[in-house]
């Protein structure tokens, strides 16, 4: 099941490592995303850290780590194109692996219909 | 951040609301940033065909001389600006800068010989400080009209001449800066061979009556789609011309902003009416001993845009501030970002390398000749 955070972030949950990624909703409000920056696997982020960037032909954003944990597999697919954010960013767009330091720390997050309510 | 409901709407705004368009606030007026199709997708389109622009949000601003001799309006004009307006032959255009004492950039703004008047366009967010600036430099010579009755669109790209051709087909004859009236659909426009692309094209200032009626009709057409802001921007950027507010402003001069191609012989040391303009002593004695700055170019390696405000460095560790970034992303047509920025005068030799800060990193960044893409004008 998907979790979301108010800063539209989305997140799988398996076995203590959350898949992140941007949903649907952000990757259309940025536009054309020409450049993204991700974190190196091994870096610790805390809740509400700036973990990687994206940037569109406009504007450069921050994508905040959701929760506590450890970078452990990045996805240089978006790097090499980011075009890929704007076409399945719930898919195979996803930015970063992130190992929990608190597994059950992703219960409070939102889940779909809640995120769904929240960007109307 | 502004409030929605105080923003001025343009005569196309519903146009832009039917199209898609996201609007956003941009000098006091609700805009399109961007349509359906996306930024890239309309920058590329611009490029390739042409690209329909709602630019009403510019001021119009019409000087008639008192004494109905043109001469006398250009005179006057040439009190607040260092450019050749006398010598601007009827039915054509120029740009120019509104300067100040100091010798900073108070506007920029173009400037059309209609016959028996000059006819203006300025920035929006300056529309109202330079009528009231005309008003007391020129107001005891000629009557000063910021028109408030007229949309301004601006039709760019290699198919534009084309398309207007189907309306009017005298268009072809008209050459870069070149400014005309002429009926589209039946409506009475005022036609220049201009814009702010890089690309040939044409602004078109129509009556608000008519406007959403013209550009619809121009939209029509199957090479026109409708471009925001967005694309706006990144297309002047990769020509090279100066975003007032960004690129220049009241703290830069003509020199420092790579802009001498701006004031004519007529009004340097030497010329038959040199000075007389605000900021003259400066601005001369910055043409004989140039400046500590310039405006360059910006290449940056690697992908990573570089925005405006970013502060450019001589080495690699981020120790020798040398200037900072006054516009900066990513170019479509280059595929790659480009940037503009102000440089001390040592570094600004095309090809030199120096760093920009990026989050922290020290990214290389080479000093590179403007425009980024070729101009098309058809001189």
């Amino acid at each position: 099941m998907l979790k979301f955070t108010e800063e539209h972030e989305w997140l799988k949950v398996e076995g203590g490592v959350a898949t992140v990624g941007i949903t649907e909703h952000a990757a259309g409000q940025l536009g054309d995303l020409v450049f993204v920056e991700l974190p190196e696997a091994g870096a610790t982020f805390s809740k509400g850290d700036s973990a990687a960037t994206v940037e569109s032909v406009k504007a450069a954003s921050d994508v905040y780590c959701p929760l506590d944990g450890e970078i452990v597999e990045i996805n240089q697919a978006i790097v090499d194109d980011p075009s890929l954010v704007n076409s399945d960013p719930q898919g195979a767009a996803w930015f970063f692996k992130l190992k929990l330091a608190d597994p059950r720390s992703a219960d409070n997050l939102l889940d779909e219909a809640a995120y769904k309510e929240l960007v109307g | 951040m502004e409030s929605n409901s105080r923003l001025i709407h343009t005569p196309l705004h519903a146009l832009h609301l039917s199209l898609g368009g996201r609007m956003v606030p941009f000098a006091g007026y609700e805009m399109p940033v961007q349509y359906a199709d996306g930024v890239l997708k309309e920058h590329l389109h611009t490029r390739a065909a042409a690209g329909l622009f709602d630019v009403s949000h510019m001021g119009q601003i019409i000087i008639r001389p008192k004494s109905g001799r043109i001469a006398d309006a250009a005179l006057a004009l040439e009190r607040l600006v260092p450019v050749d307006v006398l010598g601007l032959a009827e039915g054509r255009q120029r740009y120019g800068l509104f300067t100040n004492p100091d010798g900073g950039i108070l506007d920029d703004l173009m400037i059309a010989n209609r016959g028996d008047h000059l006819f203006l366009v300025v920035n929006a967010a300056c529309k109202d400080a330079d009528f009231a600036h005309l008003k007391e430099g020129l107001g005891d010579s000629c009557d000063v009209t910021l028109l408030d009755d007229r949309a301004l669109i601006a039709l760019q790209g290699p198919h534009a001449e084309a398309v207007l051709c189907e309306l009017w087909a005298d268009v072809a004859s008209m050459r870069f800066m070149d400014v005309a009236e002429a009926d589209l659909h039946d409506v009475t426009c005022i036609i220049s061979r201009s814009g702010y692309t890089g690309e040939d094209g044409f602004e078109i200032s129509i009556p608000t009556a008519s406007a959403v009626d013209v550009t619809q009709r121009l939209l029509e057409h199957p090479d026109v789609l409708a471009i925001g802001l967005g694309a706006r921007d990144s297309l002047r950027l990769e020509a090279g011309l100066c975003l007032y507010g960004n690129d220049i402003d009241t703290g830069t001069t003509p020199v420092e902003a790579a802009l001498e191609w701006a004031i004519q012989k007529s009004r340097r040391a030497g010329g038959e009416r040199a000075g007389g303009f605000p900021g003259a002593d400066r601005i001369l004695a910055e043409f004989a001993g140039g400046t500590s700055r310039r405006r360059v170019g910006l290449r940056p390696e690697g992908r990573a845009p570089v925005r405006g405000g970013a502060t450019l460095f001589a080495d690699a560790d981020g120790t020798v501030p040398i200037g900072s970034v006054t516009s900066g992303g990513f170019g479509p047509s280059i595929d790659g970002p480009v940037a503009m920025g102000y440089v001390e005068t040592a570094h600004a030799g095309n090809g030199t390398q120096i760093f920009a800060e990026v989050r922290g990193k020290y990214l290389p960044v080479t000093v590179s000749a403007l425009p980024f893409v070729k101009q098309t004008y058809k001189r």
